[in-house]
């Protein structure tokens, strides 16, 4: 798939960020919630998914880090025409982009200070596919247990550790989302 | 933490007169020139960051940049940002001021959505997906698909206490709420009892001390619910939420339990015993009769022929 730096932005941008808005928000209240998040797209390897979570909440503001596969030059420039967000390094990102393996090590990402938790990275990851079944996930939002197929365990159990400093992540597989607060507990499966 | 903003929502007016002056081109559709739900879009997506962190931390304050909106601070300038910022097209939105669906801001509130947004409003709780409170929470359990927005006044549960932010923001990150129990327990050298009846602090998820907003004590356990809450105070430029599910304790001592309390009397227009109740004066003689505060729930259970007298 091809695509040029300039199309693939929202239709209707208020009320098409309006629907990924909610989207990302019941997916991150609900951990473990698998959620359709569509309107925008981009240059391959940029998930339809991840596309839109970008629109809805980048912006000149922002500043992004692309990792891997997703630091291309079509992407480069899509990122620049639609959100305008400045390309870091790791350390400076409020968002970052790409697969789990090309996004880590995480502890390069701001974690939040403990005045400022809030000051933490919060990472798309994008991922192959999206399926409620998996790692056991627990904690607020999670009436008993949820399930869901994360990467691996180790490093969410890590991050979950370190509440309330800690990164936010959201997986995105074609247009399905779901999210990770660092409240969340996660066991293996 | 907020994104670099440069537009202005300034400029229109929200009177009842509806003037549009001032504003951009006409959206298709859309009686109103606004954009979709008054606010632009970066503004929009500053509190969007802002909403998804205080998720992330429950019961955590994040600071945002909050605007001017077309209404004095106190009537709810926090909570209509954040309903602002959620708002879907096809949400059905409820705003109620303590309890009641009829009073001025309840009302004027909802009207400008209807006209900022075009969204479909009710009065009933169980319709709504979207509920903008001011001070209570709507006797009728709320469900996995519905969403609490909170207008807050003073977020900071130890501000009367301490009134330094560097201070408060400190103890939050050291976790260090001795105060807090400090003045819950002059409350009952004082008067034998925790005398605190509105604005009761909770503990959220075992981390962080919480001011409710001023709703009654009554409603501290209900706050445990099926739907997400979301609190914003506009002039204190504060965010924060509960996710479903999540653990809230109101604070107290052992020998001092928490108690959910209202008056011990029946709704006279409903007969409602569990619901809580407004004292109203009937008379100069001090006359006063108790009616129950959400007037969807007295409404829909008169409507029901469950008068009790």
């Amino acid at each position: 798939m091809t695509q040029d730096a300039l199309s693939g932005g929202f239709a209707d941008p208020a009320r098409a960020a309006a629907e990924a808005f909610r989207a990302s928000l019941d997916a991150l209240a609900r951990p473990g919630t698998i959620h359709r998040a569509s309107g925008g797209s981009g240059p391959a390897p940029l998930s339809p998914a991840a596309a839109t979570l970008l629109l809805t909440l980048c912006d000149a503001g922002t500043p992004l880090h692309l990792a891997g596969d997703h630091d291309t030059a079509d992407i480069r420039a899509w990122v620049a025409f639609h959100l305008g967000a400045p390309l870091v390094a790791p350390g400076a990102a409020q968002f970052a982009l790409g697969t789990w393996q090309a996004l880590g090590p995480l502890g390069a990402y701001p974690q939040g200070e403990s005045e400022y938790p809030d000051r933490s990275a919060t990472l798309i990851v994008e991922c192959g596919a999206l399926e409620a079944r998996g790692s056991r996930l627990t904690g607020p939002g999670i009436a008993t247990e949820a399930r869901l197929s994360l990467p691996e365990t180790e490093a969410f159990r890590a991050n979950a550790a370190r509440f309330p400093l800690g990164l936010d992540f959201f997986f995105c597989a074609g247009d399905r989302l779901a999210a990770l607060p660092r409240t969340t507990r996660v066991e293996a499966g | 933490m907020s994104g670099g903003s440069s537009s202005a929502v300034a400029g229109v007016v929200a009177g009842p007169a509806g003037t549009t002056e001032g504003s951009s081109a006409m959206m298709d559709g859309q009686a109103e020139a606004y954009n979709f739900a008054y606010l632009d879009e970066e503004t929009k997506r500053m509190i969007r960051r802002a909403l998804l962190k205080a998720v992330a931390i429950p019961g955590y304050q994040v600071p945002f940049a909050s605007r001017e909106m077309p209404m004095p601070y106190g009537w709810g300038t926090g909570g209509v940002q954040l309903t602002a910022a959620c708002l879907r097209p096809d949400d059905t939105l409820k705003v109620i001021d303590q309890g009641a669906d009829d009073t001025t801001n309840a009302v004027s509130i909802r009207r400008f959505f209807q006209r900022t947004a075009d969204v479909a409003v009710t009065e009933r709780t169980a319709e709504a997906t979207v509920i903008q409170t001011r001070h209570r929470i709507p006797e009728t359990p709320l469900r996995e698909d519905q969403i609490l927005v909170y207008q807050v006044p003073i977020p900071e549960p130890m501000r009367f206490l301490e009134p330094r932010e560097t201070e408060t923001r400190k103890m939050h990150a050291l976790e260090e709420y001795g105060l807090m129990h400090v003045k819950l327990y002059e409350d009952i050298a004082r008067h034998g009892h925790i005398a605190t009846s509105y604005a009761y602090p909770v503990k959220v998820e075992g981390r962080y001390v919480m001011d409710p907003s001023p709703i009654p004590k009554f409603d501290n356990p209900k706050m445990e619910m099926a739907a997400l809450q979301l609190f914003g105070a506009g002039r204190e430029q504060r965010i924060y939420a509960i996710p479903p599910h999540t653990r809230v304790v109101s604070l107290d001592f052992e020998d001092h339990p928490f108690e959910a309390s209202k008056a011990d009397q029946a709704c006279a227009l409903c007969g409602a015993e569990d619901s809580y109740l407004d004292e109203v004066i009937t008379d100069d003689a001090g006359t006063r009769m108790y009616v129950c505060s959400d007037t969807d729930y007295c409404g829909t259970r008169q409507a029901a022929g469950e008068e009790a007298r």
